[in-house]
């Protein structure tokens, strides 16, 4: 829908209000705008028709149709699995390795990844190249050219590749500081292109230098802590940032960045940044994606269950023993999932009852599932003696 | 300086690497090494690697020396009046065997005529590279290479004639085939290995074409004049055996009619095959259930009150009788001693097999398939010269597999069967196709094989011509009736009374966990409840304890064992593998209690 377009009149169709969620109904009341006017009641009912039609029925088993459904296309999952390796920009775990990952509620993921949107003019590409250079996490190592340890005047000395720090808008100075501030007990001097080291104590000096010659390197310098890795690419028409390794929570607070669409592929970040209703889309989002690139077909109403799923208690918890099958109210459900004899051992302890509400348990003691026609029950009224 | 490794192990350098390689090698044609120790030399890492472990495979290969081979005319014809033997080639160095890594530097000629300088070997024979079995595949060089080793797979299954004294052996799960012919279309493994003397199958007129739709996904379709004539006819042997063993307390079995006062004594009836020895005769018809060696046994357990009540021993009976779904003829009985001593009878079943609907039948090419129809005679469609096809295989199994080997065949059969010789299909070495074709034409046939065909059931003609030819085919030991196997009510487990599992013990076929879930997901509730009541079971349950109760059926009394005679008990229907995990659960310490509810 563009712009204002004609749409009918509300109270004209009050009785196919309560019929529909108001989505539906307001899109229909606009689409069926061009209808003539005879049809347009006509068009209504059919729609509520089709609506209902729609639904899922009463008593119908969701999850376990989703389960299927995304357990079959799965089983051919695993045999393309790494086809994606090292094809375009860059190497990142799909399939089903992914999948699990997600479905798990992983706290570390394999390949953690940021797609960071930038706000116009820099999203047109303008300082593209110094936006880069203010993302990724820079350390020492990769700003010294050369290290000696000088035993005669007990000194390290860092000749440090000038022309990249310039790159990095940074001066010689505001090195040494950053050194100074990370190794207290040491002295740091700007020398040309060298820095020099002194340490501060005389307490074995050589083996302290040789101790800094390896923890200088790994120091973070500049850039975003956790972004590992920049490359930026044209997509649709704007540039966008895509990275290896993480940081929604800083990336989110830089001036160009677009935040309303810079998005993370770490789920448990997004829970912790952003909330669990945003983890819930990412692992959607996440879930659909893999699926498509599969070049399989599942509906998202399978995977908005999954989410759902994994979200309702408020936290993200993952499809395992320790997350969502904990939750469950049975004892003889939990039991046949995973590790059956702690289960019953601590529902004894507990004293646990089990009212055998569920699919499973009914399916052990030989009863009517309470799903389908085993749902529905006959109720009578007793006759007046 | 190239580093020197003797299986895998680093002894030292040498300077000049192919010197050195070479000398080895002449001191291994003199016989002075090994002939299985084999010397490579690895330029990209500068190493000489010498192997001499067990388990490498190598081929021989005939030497060449400026590009003639070391194999004359002369050895030849020596070999060929029994001479000189293929080891004498060896120790004169004359063939060689190479494993896989001295073959990286050796450039081997495919065939004489390919020779130059530059190859310092020659292959013996182009088939040496394949096994023995799928060296008997004809036209081999046409097959794509998957299908030689899913056929090669095939010809071993295949039935035939495996051993001449197969009549007084008693070998386990036998298949003979009747009428095994020699293959018109051969190779010279045929003729290497004697096949004819035990050869393993039929030339059958095939008509490549589909019909009726009967051979759609594999099948064949199959002349039932051809099988009435003895086509693809065998017998099963079956052995059964039974042995006297001794027990403990000077205790042994006894082979004989059983007495009617023993414990298990089955029926008069299914004893009435036995001799007095307690033992069938031969050449009785028996069917399943019949007792092919009567035997009893001392009784399990020495327990005592069956020795007081019964006087003497009792014992117990322990007859060897056919198997659900098993039956034939006695062939031989057989009264021998196992090596402890003990007496062993056993007694060899025969059965005749006729094709039927899902028997298994292929081609060498990899080109199996089941019966899918047998057709009566005048319902196959003939050709011109009123020939039928004793089978008629489908087209559509051709493309995707590429066995055109299998469309060589039939056409060299042809040839074959109408000139009256046999073709040489060896593989690299065949007959050429071509000229094949030209000899059919000669023989007043189409050169492509096809002919004009008429529908069996109009009589009129068919638009296409058909691929008709004659080809081998062979009848594999899968056979529908040993596998067959169905059940609606039997034996359950003892310790979960669910059905039993497998053919062998009659067993129920599993619906198992995700075929409960298609239940499930259709909501199909009481379905479910019903395919799973297998076990299903009432058990009388304490309403105070909710422990299970007790149910004397003699004293027709329900009791608690906890709560006593005054117990409210109520009868419930759980699975027995409920009950079962109730149980386990009290093993395990844990009290499960029942909190019983109407459900109405």
């Amino acid at each position: 829908m563009t712009g204002k377009e004609k749409m009918l009149e509300k109270s004209e169709f009050k009785e196919f209000e309560k019929k529909l969620p108001k989505k539906v109904f307001e899109t229909a009341l606009q689409e069926f705008a061009t209808l003539p006017k005879s049809k347009q009641k006509k068009a209504m009912e059919l729609l509520v028709k089709q609506y209902l039609n729609s639904l899922a029925e009463p008593g119908e088993c969701v999850g376990l149709v989703t389960a299927q459904s995304i357990g079959e296309p799965g089983t051919q999952m695993t045999l393309n699995t790494f086809h994606f390796a090292g094809v375009s920009e860059m190497n990142v775990t799909t399939g089903l390795p992914r999948l699990i990952e997600i479905l798990d509620a992983r706290k570390s993921i394999s390949t953690a990844m940021m797609t960071i949107y930038l706000k116009k003019p820099y999203s047109e590409g303008k300082d593209l190249d110094v936006i880069a250079r203010k993302l990724k996490a820079m350390h020492m190592e990769e700003f010294i050219e050369e290290i000696s340890v000088d035993i005669a005047s007990l000194q390290l000395r860092l000749k440090i590749k000038k022309q990249k720090l310039g790159d990095y808008d940074l001066r010689m100075d505001k090195i040494s500081r950053i050194l100074k501030k990370n190794f207290k007990n040491f002295d740091f001097k700007v020398d040309n292109e060298f820095i020099i080291a002194k340490p501060l104590t005389r307490e074995d000096p050589l083996k302290q230098l040789y101790r800094l010659r390896e923890r200088v390197k790994t120091v973070f310098v500049s850039g975003v802590k956790g972004i590992k890795y920049v490359l930026p690419v044209k997509r649709e028409g704007e540039y966008v940032i895509l990275t290896s390794g993480t940081n929604l929570k800083e990336v989110l607070n830089l001036e160009f960045v677009d935040g309303s669409r810079t998005r993370t592929n770490d789920i448990l970040e997004v829970e912790s940044i952003l909330g669990v209703e945003a983890a819930r889309q990412a692992i959607v989002d996440e879930v659909y994606d893999i699926i498509q690139r599969q070049g399989l077909n599942v509906d998202v109403r399978h995977i908005l269950l999954v989410a759902d799923t994994m979200c309702f208690n408020g936290k993200v918890q993952g499809v395992t023993r320790y997350g969502i099958v904990k939750e469950k109210p049975s004892v003889l459900a939990r039991a046949s999932f995973e590790t059956p004899i702690r289960h019953f051992v601590e529902a004894s302890v507990l004293g646990e009852i089990d009212s055998l509400n569920s699919v499973l348990e009914n399916v052990m003691i030989n009863q009517p599932i309470p799903i389908g026609t085993g749902l529905p029950r006959l109720v009578m009224k007793r006759e007046e003696k | 300086m190239a580093e020197v490794y003797i299986s895998g192990k680093y002894v030292g350098t040498v300077d000049n690497a192919k010197e050195f390689i070479d000398q080895i090698k002449t001191e291994r044609r003199l016989g002075n090494l090994p002939i299985d120790l084999n010397i490579q030399y690895d330029e990209d890492y500068d190493q000489v690697i010498i192997e001499t472990s067990k388990g490498r495979v190598s081929r021989p290969l005939i030497l060449v020396k400026d590009g003639k081979p070391l194999l004359t005319e002369r050895h030849l014809q020596q070999l060929e009046k029994n001479e000189i033997s293929w080891n004498d080639l060896v120790s004169q160095g004359i063939v060689e065997y190479l494993d896989a890594s001295e073959e990286e530097n050796a450039l081997v000629a495919f065939y004489a005529e390919e020779l130059t300088p530059e190859h310092n070997y020659l292959e013996v024979a182009p088939l040496a590279m394949v096994g023995f079995v799928t060296s008997l595949v004809p036209f081999g060089q046409h097959n794509q290479g998957v299908r030689m080793i899913q056929g090669s797979k095939n010809q071993k299954q295949a039935m035939g004639i495996y051993m001449a004294n197969f009549h007084q052996r008693l070998d386990m799960d036998v298949h003979l085939l009747h009428y095994p012919q020699k293959p018109i279309v051969k190779t010279i493994m045929h003729d290497i290995s004697n096949y004819e003397k035990h050869a393993a199958g039929q030339n059958l007129v095939v008509a490549i074409m589909a019909f009726e739709g009967y051979n759609i996904e594999d099948a064949i379709i199959v002349n039932k004049a051809s099988i009435d004539r003895g086509m693809g006819r065998s017998t099963y042997y079956r052995p059964v055996f039974a042995e006297e063993l001794r027990y403990s307390g000077g205790l042994t079995d006894k082979i004989c009619i059983p007495d009617k006062d023993v414990s298990g004594y089955r029926s008069e009836k299914e004893y009435r095959l036995l001799e007095e020895d307690g033992i069938v005769f031969t050449e009785a018809v028996v069917k399943e259930g019949d007792v092919v060696i009567g035997k009893v046994s001392p009784p399990r357990f020495l327990s005592a009150i069956e020795d007081y009540t019964l006087g003497g021993t009792s014992r117990r009976e322990s007859s060897v009788a056919l198997k659900h779904g098993e039956q034939g003829i006695i062939d031989m009985v057989v009264l021998t001693e196992t090596e402890a001593g003990n007496r062993l009878v056993a007694v060899k079943v025969r059965e005749p097999k006729i094709p039927e609907i899902g028997d298994k039948f292929t081609s060498r090419h990899g080109q199996k398939g089941v019966i899918g129809m047998i057709y009566n005679e005048e319902d196959m469609p003939f050709t011109a010269s009123g020939i039928k096809p004793d089978i008629i295989f489908s087209p559509h199994s051709v493309p995707s597999r590429m066995t055109v080997a299998h469309l060589i065949e039939l056409l060299a059969g042809k040839v074959g069967a109408l000139a009256g010789r046999y073709i040489d299909g060896t593989m690299f070495d065949s007959e050429k196709p071509e000229d094949l074709r030209k000899e059919l034409l000669k023989l007043g046939f189409r050169d492509d094989g096809s002919e004009v065909m008429y529908d069996p059931v109009t009589g009129k003609r068919y638009l296409a011509r058909i691929f008709v030819g004659d080809m081998y085919y062979l009848r594999l030991k899968h056979i529908v009736a040993n596998k067959m196997h169905a059940r609606a009510r039997g034996p359950v487990q003892l310790l979960t009374r669910q059905p039993t599992e497998g053919k062998a013990r009659e067993g129920g076929l599993r619906l198992g966990e995700m075929e409960k879930d298609t239940f499930v997901a259709h909501g199909a509730s009481l379905l479910l409840k019903e395919r799973f009541s297998s076990d299903s079971t009432v058990i009388p349950v304490c309403n105070n304890c909710g422990l299970i109760g007790i149910h004397d059926y003699r004293k027709d009394k329900v009791y608690c064992p906890v709560c006593g005679d005054k117990a409210d008990i109520r009868f419930v229907e759980v699975s027995y593998a409920f009950k079962l995990l109730l149980d386990e659960l009290k093993s395990l310490y844990v009290h499960p209690k029942l909190k019983l509810k109407l459900k109405y």
